[in-house]
């Protein structure tokens, strides 16, 4: 698809030594649309957070680029960095540790605007914070003056996902956003990344462990182990007819009151839970097409 | 039925401030069957992880369980217990893993000094015989007995939760309380885990008392499962009813508040 707002390309990211390396991202290659979503999914430590760092410019690649709107992004100075910022943006993980405990929430949403868009006099700030906090589904007169422990995980969460929007970015990363929340409170932050997705047109990376709620707010899905992109496609597709060793393991795992832990379901991967990490953690170069957009990694031959 | 290990009748516990008194956990009343795997479910401030520090006196003021309440443990009444029968009880009649367990291992001891240091504390034994009861131990939960000379920052997540686990057998214990025991894993370990200690209630005999709010996982591993909601518990059915015919609005919601893996997906609003 040409319309691709952002794209990796054949990214790799190694850590630790020469001789010992570690590969969080090996061979990553994806692209993120206007209003599409793109859910991330893999277990702790597969390397989802550093994709989202790479997307941040956290970290520069070793091997491949990054194109921003079909431009590759190269060295870039504190202006350009800023400048890249104000169209992608990032939500965290833990609604409690990314506010700042001594600042309202007036002043998290002001600051950013302050930054990004700096011909605002003050009283269109004010009239800007007011819509975004309306957008998120929270009070203006009520929020703005409160600080960030009097607010819930949930409403948390919300100022979050106004301060992401405040720069009127075009990529929104947003990493486990749900997983601290509860079940309840998370059904709502999910619907509104789908509603900011469709009225804003933005590009959503979604990471998660949770397939479930990828499938609920995604339209592609990407799998992902040990650095690599084991099987990627249309959510269904890929849900319904899982390819990859990996990808079936990891559904198998998935809670579901259907099956009982006495199922045979899936049985034959969960019995080879250590090969199949083994062999998913090994290079695997060659892809093949499942289908109309659903693609996975064979393991190659030994 | 065979008498209940535990038996809770009219629980009510109070976190008490200075002007008001929050109602924690409001009039409680349920069983747990020798064997059985009961679940207790509900969301962050429900109640359900002060009953579980409850059964095992583990709460704190201003915490405090109103007269009237009851614990039965095998009969025995857990609210009277003293210092010294209070010592004895823990772990050998009830032992507990906690939400972030994996952060509970002594980081300066090494795992055969966290083994000796429970089984030491409950009756005379030497450091051979602890050694060959934590090799045992381990094999349960299927960790080499290597790793008793390891200290815990060298186990993954998961390889140190089993620790626990391990560590909570030591003494056979009746039953086994489980607050949120695998939140903080990927959904693959949570599940061999979870597998392991669905074998061995099987095997040793004892019961399990599991808080979780991921009612999907509750479903698959429980016997019969109760649902709490603001400190009262509104159902309790056996595992299949709650998740086939829920009877209690609040379970029909948090239900159909769920995603789905497979099948049609609409837009599901929050609950509440």
């Amino acid at each position: 698809m040409s319309d691709a707002i952002l794209t990796l390309d054949n990214v790799t990211k190694v850590f630790g030594r020469a001789d010992k390396p570690v590969y969080a991202a090996r061979a990553v290659s994806f692209a993120l649309h206007p209003g599409r979503t793109l859910a991330l999914v893999g277990e702790s430590g597969s390397g989802k957070t550093t994709a989202a760092r790479l997307i941040m410019r956290e970290y520069a690649p070793d091997e491949g680029r990054l194109l921003f709107r079909g431009v590759p992004l190269g060295k870039s100075d504190a202006k350009a960095l800023r400048d890249y910022r104000s169209s992608v943006q990032m939500v965290f993980q833990d609604p409690f540790a990314s506010l700042n405990p001594t600042h309202t929430i007036r002043y998290h949403l002001e600051r950013p605007l302050k930054l990004h868009q700096k011909g605002l006099t003050a009283a269109q700030r004010q009239a800007a914070i007011v819509e975004l906090l309306e957008r998120v589904k929270l009070d203006p007169q009520l929020i703005m003056p409160k600080f960030p422990h009097e607010l819930s995980g949930g409403q948390r969460q919300r100022i979050s996902i106004a301060r992401a929007l405040a720069v009127n970015p075009q990529v929104i990363v947003a990493d486990e956003p749900t997983s601290m929340l509860d079940v309840s409170v998370r059904q709502g932050i999910l619907n509104l990344l789908n509603d900011m997705k469709a009225e804003l047109k933005l590009a959503l990376l979604y990471i998660t462990h949770d397939i479930a709620t990828a499938r609920y707010v995604a339209d592609d899905i990407m799998v992902m182990y040990a650095g690599q992109i084991v099987e990627w496609g249309a959510v269904d597709r890929v849900l319904d007819d899982p390819r990859h060793p990996y990808t079936r393991l990891l559904l198998s795992a998935v809670p579901d009151p259907d099956r009982r832990f006495d199922d045979v379901r899936f049985a034959d991967e969960l019995g080879r839970v250590e090969e199949i990490r083994t062999l998913s953690a090994r290079p695997q170069p060659e892809t093949a097409q499942a289908g109309d957009n659903h693609f996975y990694r064979p393991f190659p031959a030994v | 039925m065979s008498d209940p290990v535990l038996s809770v009748r009219n629980l009510n516990i109070d976190y008490v401030g200075a002007e008001t008194n929050f109602h924690a956990v409001k009039n409680v009343s349920f069983d747990i069957a020798p064997g059985e795997f009961f679940g207790l479910a509900g969301e962050s401030g429900c109640g359900k992880s002060t009953i579980a520090f409850a059964v095992s006196r583990l709460h704190r003021p201003p915490a405090l369980i109103r007269t009237g309440s009851e614990i039965l443990v095998s009969g025995r009444d857990v609210l009277s217990l003293n210092d010294a029968d209070l010592r004895k009880f823990r772990w050998r009649e009830v032992a507990m893993v906690f939400q972030s367990a994996m952060n509970s291992l002594n980081p300066v001891l090494t795992i055969e000094a966290q083994f000796y240091d429970v089984l030491r504390a409950h009756g005379p034994i030497s450091r051979a015989e602890a050694h060959a009861r934590a090799t045992e131990l381990l094999k349960l939960v299927d960790i080499a007995p290597e790793r008793l000379d390891n200290y815990p920052h060298q186990c993954s997540g998961g390889m140190r939760q089993r620790i626990v686990i391990a560590i909570c057998l030591a003494l056979n214990p009746k039953l086994l309380i489980m607050d949120e025991p695998t939140t903080a894993l990927d959904v693959v370990v949570q599940r061999e885990i979870l597998q392991r200690i669905d074998v061995l209630r099987k095997k040793l005999g004892f019961s399990v008392l599991f808080i979780t709010h991921d009612l999907g996982l509750m479903v698959q591993v429980s016997d019969r499962i109760g649902i709490m909601l603001e400190g009262e518990l509104v159902e309790v059915n056996d595992a299949q009813t709650i998740y086939r015919h829920p009877q209690h609005p609040y379970t029909q919601q948090l239900w159909a508040s769920m995603p789905k893996l497979h099948g049609e997906q609409t837009r599901r609003e929050p609950v509440l």
